[in-house]
């Protein structure tokens, strides 16, 4: 789903690269830890798979294109089968949880009666049902991280992106939030999510990929957040 | 459902800045005013230019009794040079150039023309026949090849002055044409405001809704989709400006031109309302040119995917 060959991402030049020959495959239903301290490279990795950065050198494959030759009207294609969520949520703050989650379909042009069986749908699986016509001011952290979910995934992803999801969560709440990603992952939606959530990780049990520096220094299969334990 | 997510972002848009949406349709309103004014100026001109230069003559004005002119000196015109300036104009490269017949003008019916015009005026009491000129009063079939006419005709004797009645027009035409420019280089200097305007409206249109486009973007919402809304909004400001301004043509036209110019200088063939129809698409095209080029420019930099 998701292939790097020998990646580099030099941002300034003459800087140190940001991700340093990365070499990675993420395979169709998988789903990824993508850990490391600030700065080692978790954000520049997802930007590449979303195409909002090119790679400096080597190809990035995903959903069967190299995003390097890809042109950049096809881009919006490619990212129709990319959701992402984000540590700071990203709502439309003057529209209710059932716009925020209906704007991600009328934008890509969808039929308003799909629209309208789909949103209810899926904000009934993010455990929202009720609650369509509050405004994401009047919603809790974890609630307002459900409506996120919700967007990215309405329009059913091969692939889901989450930058710390869990960033401004407590433990409680994060832990509805990981239940909720991991239902999205047994539907078969490739998840890949940045964390410095070291408990969500140990607790999970799943692919962990390290960086550091911009290196990959780890990849393990049903991994735990350091590599020193 | 498209449609009308659009039109619904364009009305945000709009009503978000209106003093500025208000702002880009007055620019535009007074800039392509100041286009409309210079074109219709223009035919103007080419109307009274269509009237006139198929009425005007040359007149050759022939020597009368008292004339200094060198060419003048034996007295009043002969029969033979008369004759000598017909065999002139009979000649095959100028004659092509005239209407036949030539009209002969002569002392006395000229004097009579002189009196029916200042009649009642002290002109009018003093002067006598032997003042008058007799001419020949040429048609030109191409108005502008008088100079071959007049060429051909100064110098020769029995010949006082020949002189073209479009030269009395040209001052007044001269005239008009520096209003035109004067009118044009306003609306170069609105229009290039009005370009400004509408690359800022649009930059901040964009800005207050970075939020929106940024998750369009993230979305998969095309380009042409996040784009169009703010390509439409500085589109519908700048036509309902053009809009303005070919109502306030129409209505100067209208009252200025037809209603009052008309009645009291009458003699002059002028514009109606129905120019004012043919200048109205060129302001819409320059309008909606504007903004398409204005948001092109800004949204490029603005809105990347």
């Amino acid at each position: 789903m998701i292939r790097f060959e020998n990646v580099t991402k030099v941002y300034a030049r003459g800087a140190r690269p940001a991700l340093d020959r990365v070499d990675l495959d993420v395979e169709r239903g998988e789903f990824v830890f993508l850990v490391g301290a600030s700065g080692s490279g978790k954000s520049t990795f997802l930007r590449l798979v979303l195409r909002e950065e090119r790679a400096s050198a080597g190809r990035v494959f995903v959903a069967g294109k190299e995003l390097g030759t890809l042109s950049s009207w096809k881009v919006p294609a490619l990212r129709r089968r990319i959701g992402a969520v984000f540590q700071d949520f990203r709502l439309l703050p003057n529209k209710s949880v059932f716009e925020n989650v209906a704007f991600a379909l009328q934008v890509i042009g969808k039929p308003r009666h799909h629209i309208l069986t789909t949103v209810p749908d899926v904000l009934d699986m993010v455990g929202l049902a009720g609650k369509e016509k509050r405004r994401p001011h009047e919603l809790s952290g974890g609630e307002q991280q459900r409506v996120a979910i919700a967007r990215a995934f309405v329009n059913r992803p091969d692939i889901l992106l989450a930058d710390e999801p869990t960033g401004n969560l407590d433990p409680t709440t994060s832990l509805g939030i990981m239940r909720l990603l991991d239902r999205i992952n047994r539907t078969g939606t490739t998840v890949l999510m940045a964390t410095h959530d070291d408990e969500i990780v140990d607790q999970m049990r799943k692919r962990v990929i390290e960086l550091n520096a911009g290196a990959l220094v780890r990849d393990q299969s049903r991994g735990v957040y350091g590599s020193d334990r | 459902m498209r449609l009308q997510f659009i039109l619904s972002e364009i009305g945000i848009g709009l009503r978000r800045n209106l003093s500025m949406t208000i702002s880009v349709i007055l620019v535009t309103f007074v800039s392509l005013t100041f286009v409309g004014v210079a074109g219709l100026l223009q035919t103007q001109i080419g109307k009274m230019k269509d009237d006139w230069y198929n009425k005007v003559e040359v007149s050759v004005f022939l020597c009368p009794s008292n004339s200094s002119q060198p060419t003048c000196a034996s007295g009043v015109v002969t029969d033979d040079q008369k004759a000598d300036i017909l065999a002139a104009l009979d000649a095959p490269d100028v004659a092509q150039f005239i209407q036949q017949p030539i009209y002969f003008e002569s002392q006395a019916e000229a004097f009579a023309a002189f009196q029916k015009q200042y009649a009642g005026q002290f002109w009018a009491s003093v002067a006598t026949v032997d003042d008058m000129n007799a001419s020949f009063r040429i048609k030109l079939t191409d108005p502008t090849k008088y100079q071959v006419v007049a060429d051909v005709l100064t110098g020769r004797q029995g010949v006082e002055e020949v002189q073209d009645q479009r030269r009395l027009f040209d001052r007044l035409f001269l005239v008009l044409d520096r209003a035109t420019l004067l009118a044009g280089g306003l609306a170069g200097v609105m229009l290039l405001a009005a370009v400004l305007l509408i690359t800022t409206t649009i930059r901040l249109s964009a800005m207050s809704r970075r939020r929106e486009t940024g998750i369009m973007r993230l979305v998969g919402a095309s380009t042409l989709f996040i784009q169009l809304p703010f390509m439409l909004e500085g589109a519908i400001a700048a036509t309902i400006g053009a809009g303005l301004a070919i109502g306030a043509l129409w209505l100067g036209v209208k009252y200025l031109v037809t209603d009052w110019l008309g009645s009291s200088v009458s003699w002059i063939p002028y514009i109606g309302t129905s120019d004012v129809w043919v200048v109205a698409p060129l302001l819409l095209v320059i309008a909606i040119l504007l903004a398409t080029l204005s948001s092109v420019v800004t949204l490029s930099r603005y809105t990347k995917v």
